[in-house]
């Protein structure tokens, strides 16, 4: 343990540029979801290629996608714009089913009360589906943004410092309690980033609060 | 326990503390702060190195030595090996790194025929494309070596890898997964010694993989303080297979006149065995690599 | 596109069958490390899913672990057991941080199965005097089965893309390539490795499609149909 106490200053140094990279992703996600996400539930023949689509990519292995980004998009390999592309390739891939699942749950009447009370397909979506999608599009929020913050350290192999570094140097240097910090460390962002999305779910959304009290 | 719970307490703060930081940079382009695309501010002097401890340490001490003079540095370390990282040299994102002389010719003449230090050295400068400099070699050495347990070394009477060759079991080569395609590898085993070998990806687990004896043969680097503490044989290289490989700065042109005459007196005090003891300061003592520099500068340049 | 043909060039190279990992054996590893470890999670996960499907009881434990378990980073897991364990157990490292990351999709799939059979329907197996135990085996497993192997495709295509990670301990799998790829900047073989992993992946995902039609109960099926 006497390695931690020394290197709390690196551990939240590496924190904080963890936290830095896996935000943007998370954001990017989920505000590219959505559209995408809308797509497949609206239409029949684009819903089976969004699917296919966003299935393949959740496929391609993290560590491929990360070294393969820079020839691809011609930047320089040691860019954290590699990493950062990579992981929102990921999480639209994971939230787009969700809002997908999220607008399919919400009932037809519903729908069909909104356009009887005059409602545009724009103000439909905007002020009834997505709001009452709301629960299953936070589910797939806080699962993006916990797996983003773990798929963040494998960032380490191609040269981005977060906390990944901890498990690579500590391999190296055979310190058991440097690669645990580093998992540790991990966890508790995920889970305390986790646990925001949730208030801000509380926030955002106040009538779920009544749905889970009854 | 209680210390156990407070220090996460501290980490979790730390994380809340983070996110609303990052949060709050939200709304400017968060691009922006990415390290690696545009040239550093003119001024600052970025430093690389590569993903191995050692390698990080000499980069830090390199660090610490151009701040001590007043300049404004930039760590990009960990960046992984050669192939990885030389084109941020060549297009001048990174300008310093702390490099190994016979690698380094390998990499930029791989038909070389020096393999004494010097010889290294001056076919290095070279070798050399155009933009890029090496300053002062150190005496310090870090090299690609093979290099067997003392008890395969007994049992099969191996003192040189040519000796390799009348060994009656199968030989498993461990070391990195790159190994297999290096020059010095599997390949050039065979054609300078006529050595055959299986060949085992060992990561960074290579020294513990030999010791364990899953290979019987591994690519160890010869400052590794482990070839003493485990008593491992580094086998002779008479063929010269593996290049003389010593510390020695790359630095970009640009750069050159400004660090040499802070970073010739740091290449000149590191000493092989010098080298060794801040390896064991960093895996047996684990110490953080900014205190093993801090407290190496002071005893040496002090 | 130059680099994709690169790429599918060194896939079809005949260089491929030989070297220290054989294309053929890396395929092999890959697929033999994905189906242990999904398979060691269906033997702890699926019983688990059950009981807690059935009794209702400790779903909030399930939810809570399996996030917690998401949030595990599989690198620095597979790292930490290979020092902990000591480098003779690297494949037991390894396979221990994929069954990890596949138990949580698995866990899910077999209580949300369980939970999503009609309570009426499992009202009337009561009603006609099934025990607790046939009312599981007989009803909410078979009924549950399609959300089961639902939760089984989703962790197997999450494994076959992380057992890459095995290629940075050793000579294992098509993760092997791609480390090797990297440190030698090979572009052509990072992702001729990679789509060769993609096509697994996706024969996999085609495999389980089948399957999920295929486990719907003859009964339910034609109801569907009708």
């Amino acid at each position: 343990m006497t390695w931690v106490a020394d290197n709390l200053d690196l551990v939240g140094r590496l924190t904080v540029e963890h936290l830095r990279q896996s935000a943007v992703p998370i954001l990017l996600g989920f505000v590219l979801a959505i559209p995408a996400g809308w797509l497949a539930f609206r239409f029949r023949l684009t819903r089976g290629l969004v699917l296919t689509l966003v299935g393949l990519l959740y496929t391609i292995p993290s560590l491929a996608l990360f070294a393969l980004l820079p020839p691809l998009l011609g930047i320089s390999f040691l860019s954290e714009v590699n990493l950062v592309v990579a992981l929102t390739i990921y999480a639209v891939a994971i939230m787009t089913r969700f809002v997908a699942d999220a607008l399919a749950s919400v009932e037809p009447a519903v729908r069909q009360a909104a356009v009887a009370v005059g409602y545009g397909p724009w103000q439909q979506f905007w002020r009834v589906d997505l709001p009452l999608a709301g629960p299953v599009v936070l589910a797939g929020l806080r699962v993006t943004a916990v797996s983003t913050i773990s798929l963040a350290t494998v960032g380490i192999l191609i040269g981005i410092d977060n906390l990944g570094y901890l498990f690579t140097n500590g391999y190296q240097r055979q310190i058991v309690a440097e690669i645990g910090a580093g998992v540790v460390a991990v966890v508790v962002v995920a889970l305390v980033v986790d646990g925001l999305l949730v208030l801000l779910g509380r926030a955002v959304l106040p009538w779920t609060r009544r749905g889970v009290a009854a | 326990m209680s210390t156990t719970r407070r220090s996460l307490g501290l980490v979790a703060a730390t994380a809340a503390a983070a996110l609303a930081l990052a949060a709050c940079g939200g709304g400017s382009d968060p691009l922006e702060q990415d390290d690696g695309d545009s040239p550093a501010a003119s001024g600052t002097i970025v430093v690389g190195s590569q993903a191995y401890y050692s390698n990080e340490i000499i980069a830090e001490i390199y660090a610490q030595a151009l701040e001590a003079e007043g300049l404004t540095v930039e760590r990009n370390f960990s960046i992984g090996q050669r192939d990885a990282y030389m084109p941020a040299l060549e297009s001048g994102e990174v300008q310093l790194f702390p490099e190994y002389t016979g690698n380094l010719l390998q990499f930029f003449d791989p038909e070389t025929t020096a393999t004494s230090p010097d010889d290294v050295y001056a076919a290095l400068t070279d070798a050399l494309p155009e933009g890029l400099a090496v300053l002062d070699q150190s005496p310090a050495s870090d090299q690609d070596s093979y290099t067997v347990t003392e008890q395969f070394a007994t049992d099969h009477g191996l003192t040189s890898i040519a000796d390799l060759a009348g060994v009656d079991e199968e030989l498993v080569l461990g070391g990195p997964a790159e190994l297999e395609q290096r020059p010095y590898g599997p390949q050039g085993l065979k054609e300078v010694y006529g050595v055959d070998v299986a060949f085992e990806a060992t990561g960074d687990t290579t020294v513990q993989d030999l010791v364990a004896g899953t290979v019987n043969v591994a690519n160890v680097f010869t400052a590794d303080p482990r070839i003493q503490t485990e008593s491992l044989v580094t086998l002779e290289d008479p063929e010269g297979l593996f290049l003389a490989s010593n510390v020695v700065p790359l630095v970009a042109d640009s750069v050159a006149d400004q660090v040499a005459d802070i970073i010739n007196p740091v290449s000149a005090a590191l000493t092989p065995e010098g080298l060794v003891a801040l390896n064991v300061e960093s895996t047996v003592d684990q110490r953080s690599t900014e205190d093993i520099a801090a407290d190496w500068i002071a005893e040496n340049l002090g | 596109m130059n680099l994709f043909a690169d790429a599918i060039a060194w896939i079809f190279s005949p260089d491929r069958a030989a070297g220290s990992l054989p294309l053929s054996q890396a395929v092999w590893t890959h697929l033999a490390f994905t189906a242990v470890a999904v398979l060691v999670a269906a033997l702890v996960a699926v019983p688990a899913g059950w009981v807690i499907g059935h009794t209702g009881r400790g779903r909030e434990i399930a939810v809570a672990l399996s996030g917690a378990a998401r949030a595990v980073p599989s690198f620095g897991l597979v790292l930490l057991l290979v020092l902990v364990l000591g480098v003779t157990h690297k494949v037991g490292a390894a396979t221990t941080a994929f069954v990890l990351l596949a138990i949580p999709p698995i866990l899910a799939g077999a209580y949300a199965g369980v939970e999503a059979v009609d309570r009426r329907v499992v009202d009337g197996a009561r009603a006609v005097g099934m025990t607790p135990g046939q009312v599981l085996g007989r009803v909410e497993v078979p009924l549950g089965l399609p959300l089961l192997i639902g939760g089984l495709r989703s962790a197997t295509l999450q494994v076959v893309a992380t057992v890459t990670l095995a290629g940075y301990v050793g000579s294992w799998g098509l993760g092997f390539y791609i480390v090797q790829g990297i440190q030698l900047r090979d572009f052509s073989q990072i992702l001729g490795a990679a789509l060769v992993i993609v096509v697994l992946a996706v024969v996999l995902d085609l495999a389980f499609a089948l399957l999920e039609r295929a486990v719907v109960p003859r009964g339910v099926a034609a109801v569907r149909r009708t």
